[in-house]
């Protein structure tokens, strides 16, 4: 029989192992996009409109399309998500009807990206009448980023001790008074890191711009919130797939903007959490 | 504190409460509005499919729209090999560095994985696809042999990672939740820490690891880009040994390949409503079943 402190020593070296074939190709692709995309990257291709059937100048209004894209999401996505967040965390009993709530939200999280799409298509660009619009994208969006929001805000709501809710109530503060003035302001960093993903996860998405607001090739930045814009990942996605002889230079150049974009979004998120973890007071 | 807080609300306190809880309740219970929207558009646009042509011709093996073929069984099977195949990548790895993470590693090796794991939740699935295209493909097509190296193989290794973030989050929180005095016990049986965290605490956690597979896979079956970028798309019936080894076309790929060329109303375009009303419906049961185990866990928080 094998000496079972031995079995120990290996299977943790094994566990450390598994861990290393999960981690090093994360580093690999981080690596890979930034190395080879390096070179694209300078001013003309952040700041001028694509020329040449998108094989030379920049990809600037997919950058602009992505950041309005966001901003729309952000607009509707914030309140909705908070409000539903301090429902679920201050005011819900368990009853049938919250229940029910969760079970809605959980299920928001999980349509398929695509599903999305496919009814942004059916309910904004076709019955409203948006047309495929930076409108119907945003809104898609925003109803795809609502379950992250609602998820970690209500977190962050709940990691307020129950205390503070007390000590509000029994100076005489009403129940909105004491989460206005008390629990929100304690758990504004973990909201606004949940916000943060989830914009993050609406910067990066494709399939649910695709028939709302992508515009395959359209070299300005939209007038009006009813036209169409390109964005950054629709633009990586044409040009690795539907443009043939596209240069790798472009290509790498893209996906390392979209990945900059995204990552430092979260960076920020986790430099916030981090931040107001080390200084909260509880 | 303002004079806002005490004298102006002093007057209708209750006014005000009532106007901020009604807008707060509106604001939570959209949710639900949400979710029967999104499927009353599905079925509006997806239901005539059911009329418009035979159900043998819905579930039969041949998917070529422009010959009025509409047959989704490829595309289901084609989605069920690649996800199946990237669960049973991903449920190990998950799995394993979940309790590397939570119950072996250094702190110094935990500040690196989290993080790293993060990095890996946060690329978008487009990019994934295009690393899948111009690197992973190739490798698996000199691996193979193959004629093309974008296969069932090739999708299910991607989606494996992007369903990795998912798992391992989940899996560390049910390991988490397992209390210490299960490991003490453990431990003061004589047991080494290695058979305790695999006779006492991953057995403990079982439930919470089968909801971290569930929501790996409820992920996994819908993720579209990278699936679409990979697989090589070919609506074929993946019924021989070597079908994870040739292309493949999921449903989520389907509907984001075709939809941008069908006509607004045409049969072809109820077809593709109505893979999405297959896909609501199996996404929504995987997470039905994932919710159950989470509504048993306690809550805290809130005045009540």
């Amino acid at each position: 029989m094998m000496n079972r402190h031995l079995v120990q020593r290996l299977g943790f070296i094994l566990l450390g192992v598994i861990s290393l074939i999960v981690v090093l190709p994360i580093l690999f692709v981080v690596g890979n996009i930034v190395v080879q995309g390096i070179g694209a990257i300078n001013w003309e291709f952040l700041t001028a409109m694509p020329r040449s059937g998108m094989k030379e100048g920049g990809i600037f209004p997919a950058i602009v399309g992505t950041l309005l894209l966001v901003l729309g999401t952000a607009v509707v996505a914030i309140p909705v998500g908070i409000g539903g967040a301090i429902y679920l965390a201050e005011y819900a009993r368990d009853t049938l009807w919250t229940r029910i709530l969760r079970l809605a939200i959980i299920n928001l999280a999980g349509v398929p990206s695509v599903v999305y799409g496919l009814f942004g298509l059916g309910l904004f660009v076709l019955f409203l009448q948006f047309g495929t619009s930076v409108l119907a994208g945003s809104l898609t969006l925003a109803i795809m980023t609502l379950p992250v929001i609602i998820s970690t805000a209500e977190e962050a709501l709940r990691a307020v001790p129950g205390e503070f809710r007390l000590v509000s109530a029994s100076l005489g503060g009403t129940r909105w008074q004491g989460i206005r003035h008390i629990v929100l302001p304690q758990a504004l960093p973990g909201i606004i890191t949940g916000i943060i993903l989830g914009l993050l996860r609406a910067a990066g998405e494709t399939a649910p711009i695709l028939f709302t607001a992508a515009a395959f090739y359209l070299p300005r930045i939209p007038r009006s919130l009813l036209e169409p814009t390109m964005a950054l990942p629709y633009h990586l996605y044409v040009i690795s797939t539907q443009v043939p002889g596209m240069p790798p230079r472009v290509q790498y150049g893209t996906a390392l903007v979209l990945l900059t974009i995204v990552l430092s979004m979260n960076a920020v998120a986790a430099i916030i959490r981090s931040y107001f973890r080390r200084r909260r007071e509880w | 504190m303002g004079k806002t807080d005490h004298p102006s609300s002093l007057l209708h306190p209750r006014w005000g409460e009532f106007i901020i809880e009604s807008l707060i309740r509106v604001l939570a219970f959209s949710s639900i509005g949400f979710v029967i929207l999104i499927f009353f558009f599905l079925v509006r646009e997806g239901l005539p499919i059911f009329w418009e042509t035979s159900l043998d011709n819905l579930f039969g093996t041949r998917w070529y729209p422009t010959f009025g073929l509409f047959g989704t069984l490829p595309l289901i099977l084609g989605s069920l090999l690649v996800t199946v195949t990237a669960i049973l990548i991903a449920l190990p790895l998950g799995v394993a560095t979940a309790v590397f993470v939570r119950e072996v590693a250094p702190n110094w090796a935990r500040e690196i994985l989290k993080p790293m794991i993060e990095i890996l939740a946060g690329i978008p699935s487009v990019v994934l696809g295009f690393f899948g295209m111009t690197v992973v493909a190739p490798l698996v097509r000199e691996v193979l042999g193959a004629p093309t190296g974008l296969t069932a193989f090739t999708g299910a290794l991607i989606l494996a990672y992007m369903a990795l973030p998912t798992i391992i989050s989940v899996a560390e929180d049910a390991l988490d939740a397992v209390p210490r005095s299960y490991r003490d016990a453990g431990l003061a049986m004589g047991a080494t820490q290695w058979q305790t965290i695999w006779r006492v605490v991953v057995p403990a956690a079982r439930s919470g690891i089968v909801t971290a597979v569930m929501l790996g896979l409820g992920r996994a079956i819908g993720e579209t880009m990278a699936v679409m970028m990979v697989t090589g798309n070919a609506a074929r019936m993946p019924l021989t040994l070597d079908s994870l080894f040739r292309p493949v076309r999921t449903m989520t790929a389907t509907i984001a390949a075709e939809m941008g060329e069908v006509a607004q109303g045409s049969v072809h375009y109820h077809a593709l409503f109505g893979i999405g009303i297959i896909l609501f419906i199996i996404t929504f049961i995987i997470n039905a079943m994932a919710a159950v185990t989470i509504f048993k866990k306690p809550r805290r928080g809130g005045l009540r």
